[in-house]
């Protein structure tokens, strides 16, 4: 429904790309071509820049060659102005892609002597157009004219008939405004430019400054309507469109490492998601920033770049803190895998903030960025600003798929769950450390809080800080709880103690059972002996019998034989019975 | 409307420009076309030289529309204007010169009251 809506937009109204950064997609394209558009706002907001690199980016990368007319600034000054940002002006106008006008005029010098027009600034703006060719022109700031012309009816008047003729010349053009007390511009100049108006900004909330940039109004275009942070750095202007992020980032299914093996074996051996993001927190001197290291060292160690944000310590501390705990992250930075970024969070403003992260990491491309802490920015603003400013960012790294680690310090007396910034909820894998006071001893013990997309463990672990990086132990949870430090300790001795004394048990069971089996073994000796003599003894009954037997048969035989009788048979079986 | 003698030393004293007979004032006037505008301004201008500067002078009309390109020289903006090349300063002078008194402070022919 709504691509169809667009489309049929984009049938009714065509833009022309300003090419400046994110500018065109919050305006869904840019510009409107052929007609005006009023850009207004206070001094030193930006105006002629933002102006002049919508003619430089129309003439360099669209192929529209535009006209500047400067009522301001001589070209002089406009040309060295903006080579600061990397506009090479000179070598446009040579080769006929920009023109530029200074339009001067000085009240002093002129006497007004009847009726008059400003054909006169027609017939040079019409020259420097058709001498280029150009498709876009700026007006900057026609409204100084009102300074220098006394009769106001007569310009009024030609500033309407201006702006009608640009439409018909079928240029695309930017006129800039000074911001008025209760209007938009200072002259009421969105009275004739109505098409598209773009209001700039530049505000100080808590002495810090952010550059603000509106669309007010946008006739026959579906627009951001939201204050979008922008910022003028050496390349231009560059606009965060920071709605334009959604819900629809691809997601991956690789795995990779925390670098801490215990830790790894926690999130079902493999560690976290490629692109997820992870929230360390914890009270002060856990070992947030540790984990965060281990993690960046892990990273550099597979080849991946790693951004890494502190806000509270230097980069030179930071190094030499973690060398005391084994993790080496100097030979990182000197191959530049490793990317320290260290600014205070009072610096700037949350969305200079936000857009200088967008840049560096736009420029850098880490597959890790690690921001330590994130809680420093609520100092310096409101919770649900901050809150907004780290969804943007979460939605930004997401949809490049970087890995995103934040470190968050939990203040003492508030649940440890509810982490401070408020941001659980954006949170893929959140990893809790906190203290465990007890016996007279504070130790640290950390759990797996919730890791999105993997049966994590659900074991409290004892966390160590050794010189050889972190170690979790597999902790002990008895009746009082989690058993850490001596405790610990001192319950190891326990099972130890009770593993000897069962040893001793077997060891005392075996020799019991072969005094018993001798025993037997005797007593079947005996028996065998007392059996062996009965046998002899029987056996030799047996002989005797048999000896007997056949004296007998021997003896009837022999009477037999006197006696010639059939006697024999009735003795044999007698015997037999 | 003639200037008087002491008006005129007035002006030396201020440092304008001293008229001295073998002066020639050079003047240019901008236009852009036969608009009844320009028709009128350079009428007007023709009229105003006759009567003050005897001779002394050349008038020059530029027609934009034929050369645009030398609008910028002059900073031309309004039109008609006349610019006063000859004696410096320039000075530049924006109407149709209808109302002669203000021409004639515009060139310095008459003090500015």
């Amino acid at each position: 429904m709504k691509k169809a809506e667009s489309k049929l937009l984009n049938q009714t109204l065509s833009k022309s790309p300003t090419g400046i950064q994110g500018f065109d997609e919050i305006t869904s394209g840019g510009l409107p071509t052929g007609r005006p558009t009023l850009v207004c706002g206070g001094a030193g907001c930006g105006k002629t820049l933002f102006g002049m690199e919508f003619l430089v980016r129309g003439a360099t990368q669209f192929n529209e060659p535009g006209v500047f007319i400067s009522f301001e600034e001589t070209n002089e000054e406009l040309t060295k102005n903006v080579a600061s940002l990397g506009f090479d002006l000179e070598d446009l106008i040579k080769n006929k892609k920009i023109a530029l006008d200074h339009v001067h005029i000085e009240r002093s010098e002129i006497e007004e002597t009847g009726e008059y027009d400003l054909e006169g600034l027609f017939v040079r703006l019409n020259y420097a157009i058709d001498s280029i060719g150009a498709k876009r022109v700026v007006l900057d700031t026609i409204e100084s004219l009102f300074a220098g012309l006394p009769n106001q009816l007569i310009l009024r008047a030609e500033l309407r008939r201006l702006f009608h003729w640009l439409k018909d010349k079928g240029v695309t053009a930017i006129i800039t405004g000074e911001r008025g007390e209760e209007t938009l511009t200072r002259q009421g100049l969105e009275e004739y430019v109505s098409d598209c108006v773009i209001m700039l900004d530049h505000r100080v909330t808590d002495q810090t400054s952010t550059r603000r940039l509106r669309v007010v109004k946008y006739r026959g275009s579906i627009h951001g309507t939201n204050e979008y942070p922008f910022l003028i750095d050496e390349n231009g202007f560059s606009v965060l469109p920071v709605t334009s992020l959604g819900l629809k980032h691809i997601v991956s299914n690789e795995r990779i490492s925390s670098g801490i093996t215990l830790l790894d074996k926690m999130l079902e051996g493999k560690g976290y998601y490629r692109g997820s993001t992870v929230l360390v927190s914890g009270t002060a001197g856990v070992g947030k920033t540790s984990i965060a290291a281990h993690f960046a060292e892990a990273a550099c160690k597979r080849g991946e770049r790693v951004l890494f944000f502190c806000f509270e310590e230097s980069p030179n501390q930071l190094i030499r803190n973690m060398l005391s705990i084994g993790i080496k992250l100097e030979p990182w930075v000197r191959k530049g895998l490793l990317q320290f970024q260290a600014t205070r969070p009072t610096f700037y403003g949350l969305e200079m903030h936000l857009a200088v992260t967008h840049k560096i990491v736009s420029a850098f491309k880490p597959a890790v960025v690690i921001m330590d802490p994130i809680n420093t920015f609520v100092i310096s603003d409101k919770e649900s600003e901050v809150k907004t400013m780290l969804m943007r960012i979460v939605d930004f790294l997401k949809a490049n798929q970087i890995t995103a680690l934040f470190t968050s310090l939990t203040s003492g007396e508030s649940a440890l769950e509810s982490s401070d910034v408020g941001i659980s909820s954006l949170i893929d894998t959140w990893l809790l450390l906190r203290d465990i006071e007890l016996n007279g001893e504070r130790n640290r013990g950390m759990y797996v809080l919730k890791s999105r997309g993997m049966a994590n463990s659900n074991q409290i672990r004892e966390f160590i800080l050794t010189d050889h990086g972190v170690e979790l132990r597999e902790a002990y949870i008895g009746a009082s709880g989690v058993l850490t430090g001596s405790a610990r300790v001192a319950q190891e001795a326990l099972e130890n103690a009770e593993v000897l004394t069962r040893k001793h048990d077997v060891e005392r069971k075996k020799r019991e059972i072969e005094r018993k089996r001798k025993t037997l073994e005797t007593q079947i000796a005996a028996l065998h002996a007392d059996f062996a003599s009965d046998e002899s003894e029987a056996l030799k009954m047996i002989e005797t019998e048999k000896d007997i037997i056949k004296r007998l048969e021997q003896d009837e035989i022999e009477m037999a034989a006197s006696r010639k009788a059939v006697i024999e048979k009735r003795i044999t079986s007698k015997l037999k019975k | 409307m003639k200037p008087k003698k002491e008006n005129s030393d007035k002006r030396i004293k201020k440092g304008k420009p001293v008229i001295t007979p073998d002066d020639k004032w050079v003047l240019r006037l901008y236009i852009a076309g036969q608009t009844p505008k320009a028709l009128t301004a350079f009428s007007n201008l023709k009229k105003i030289c006759e009567e003050q500067l005897d001779g002394k002078y050349s008038i020059e009309v530029i027609d934009l529309l034929i050369s645009p390109q030398l609008g910028s020289e002059d900073q031309i903006l309004a039109l008609p204007t006349l610019v006063r090349k000859l004696p410096v300063p320039v000075r530049k002078i924006i109407g149709d010169l209808s109302n002669t008194e203000r021409v004639l402070v515009g060139l310095d022919l008459l003090p500015e009251r």
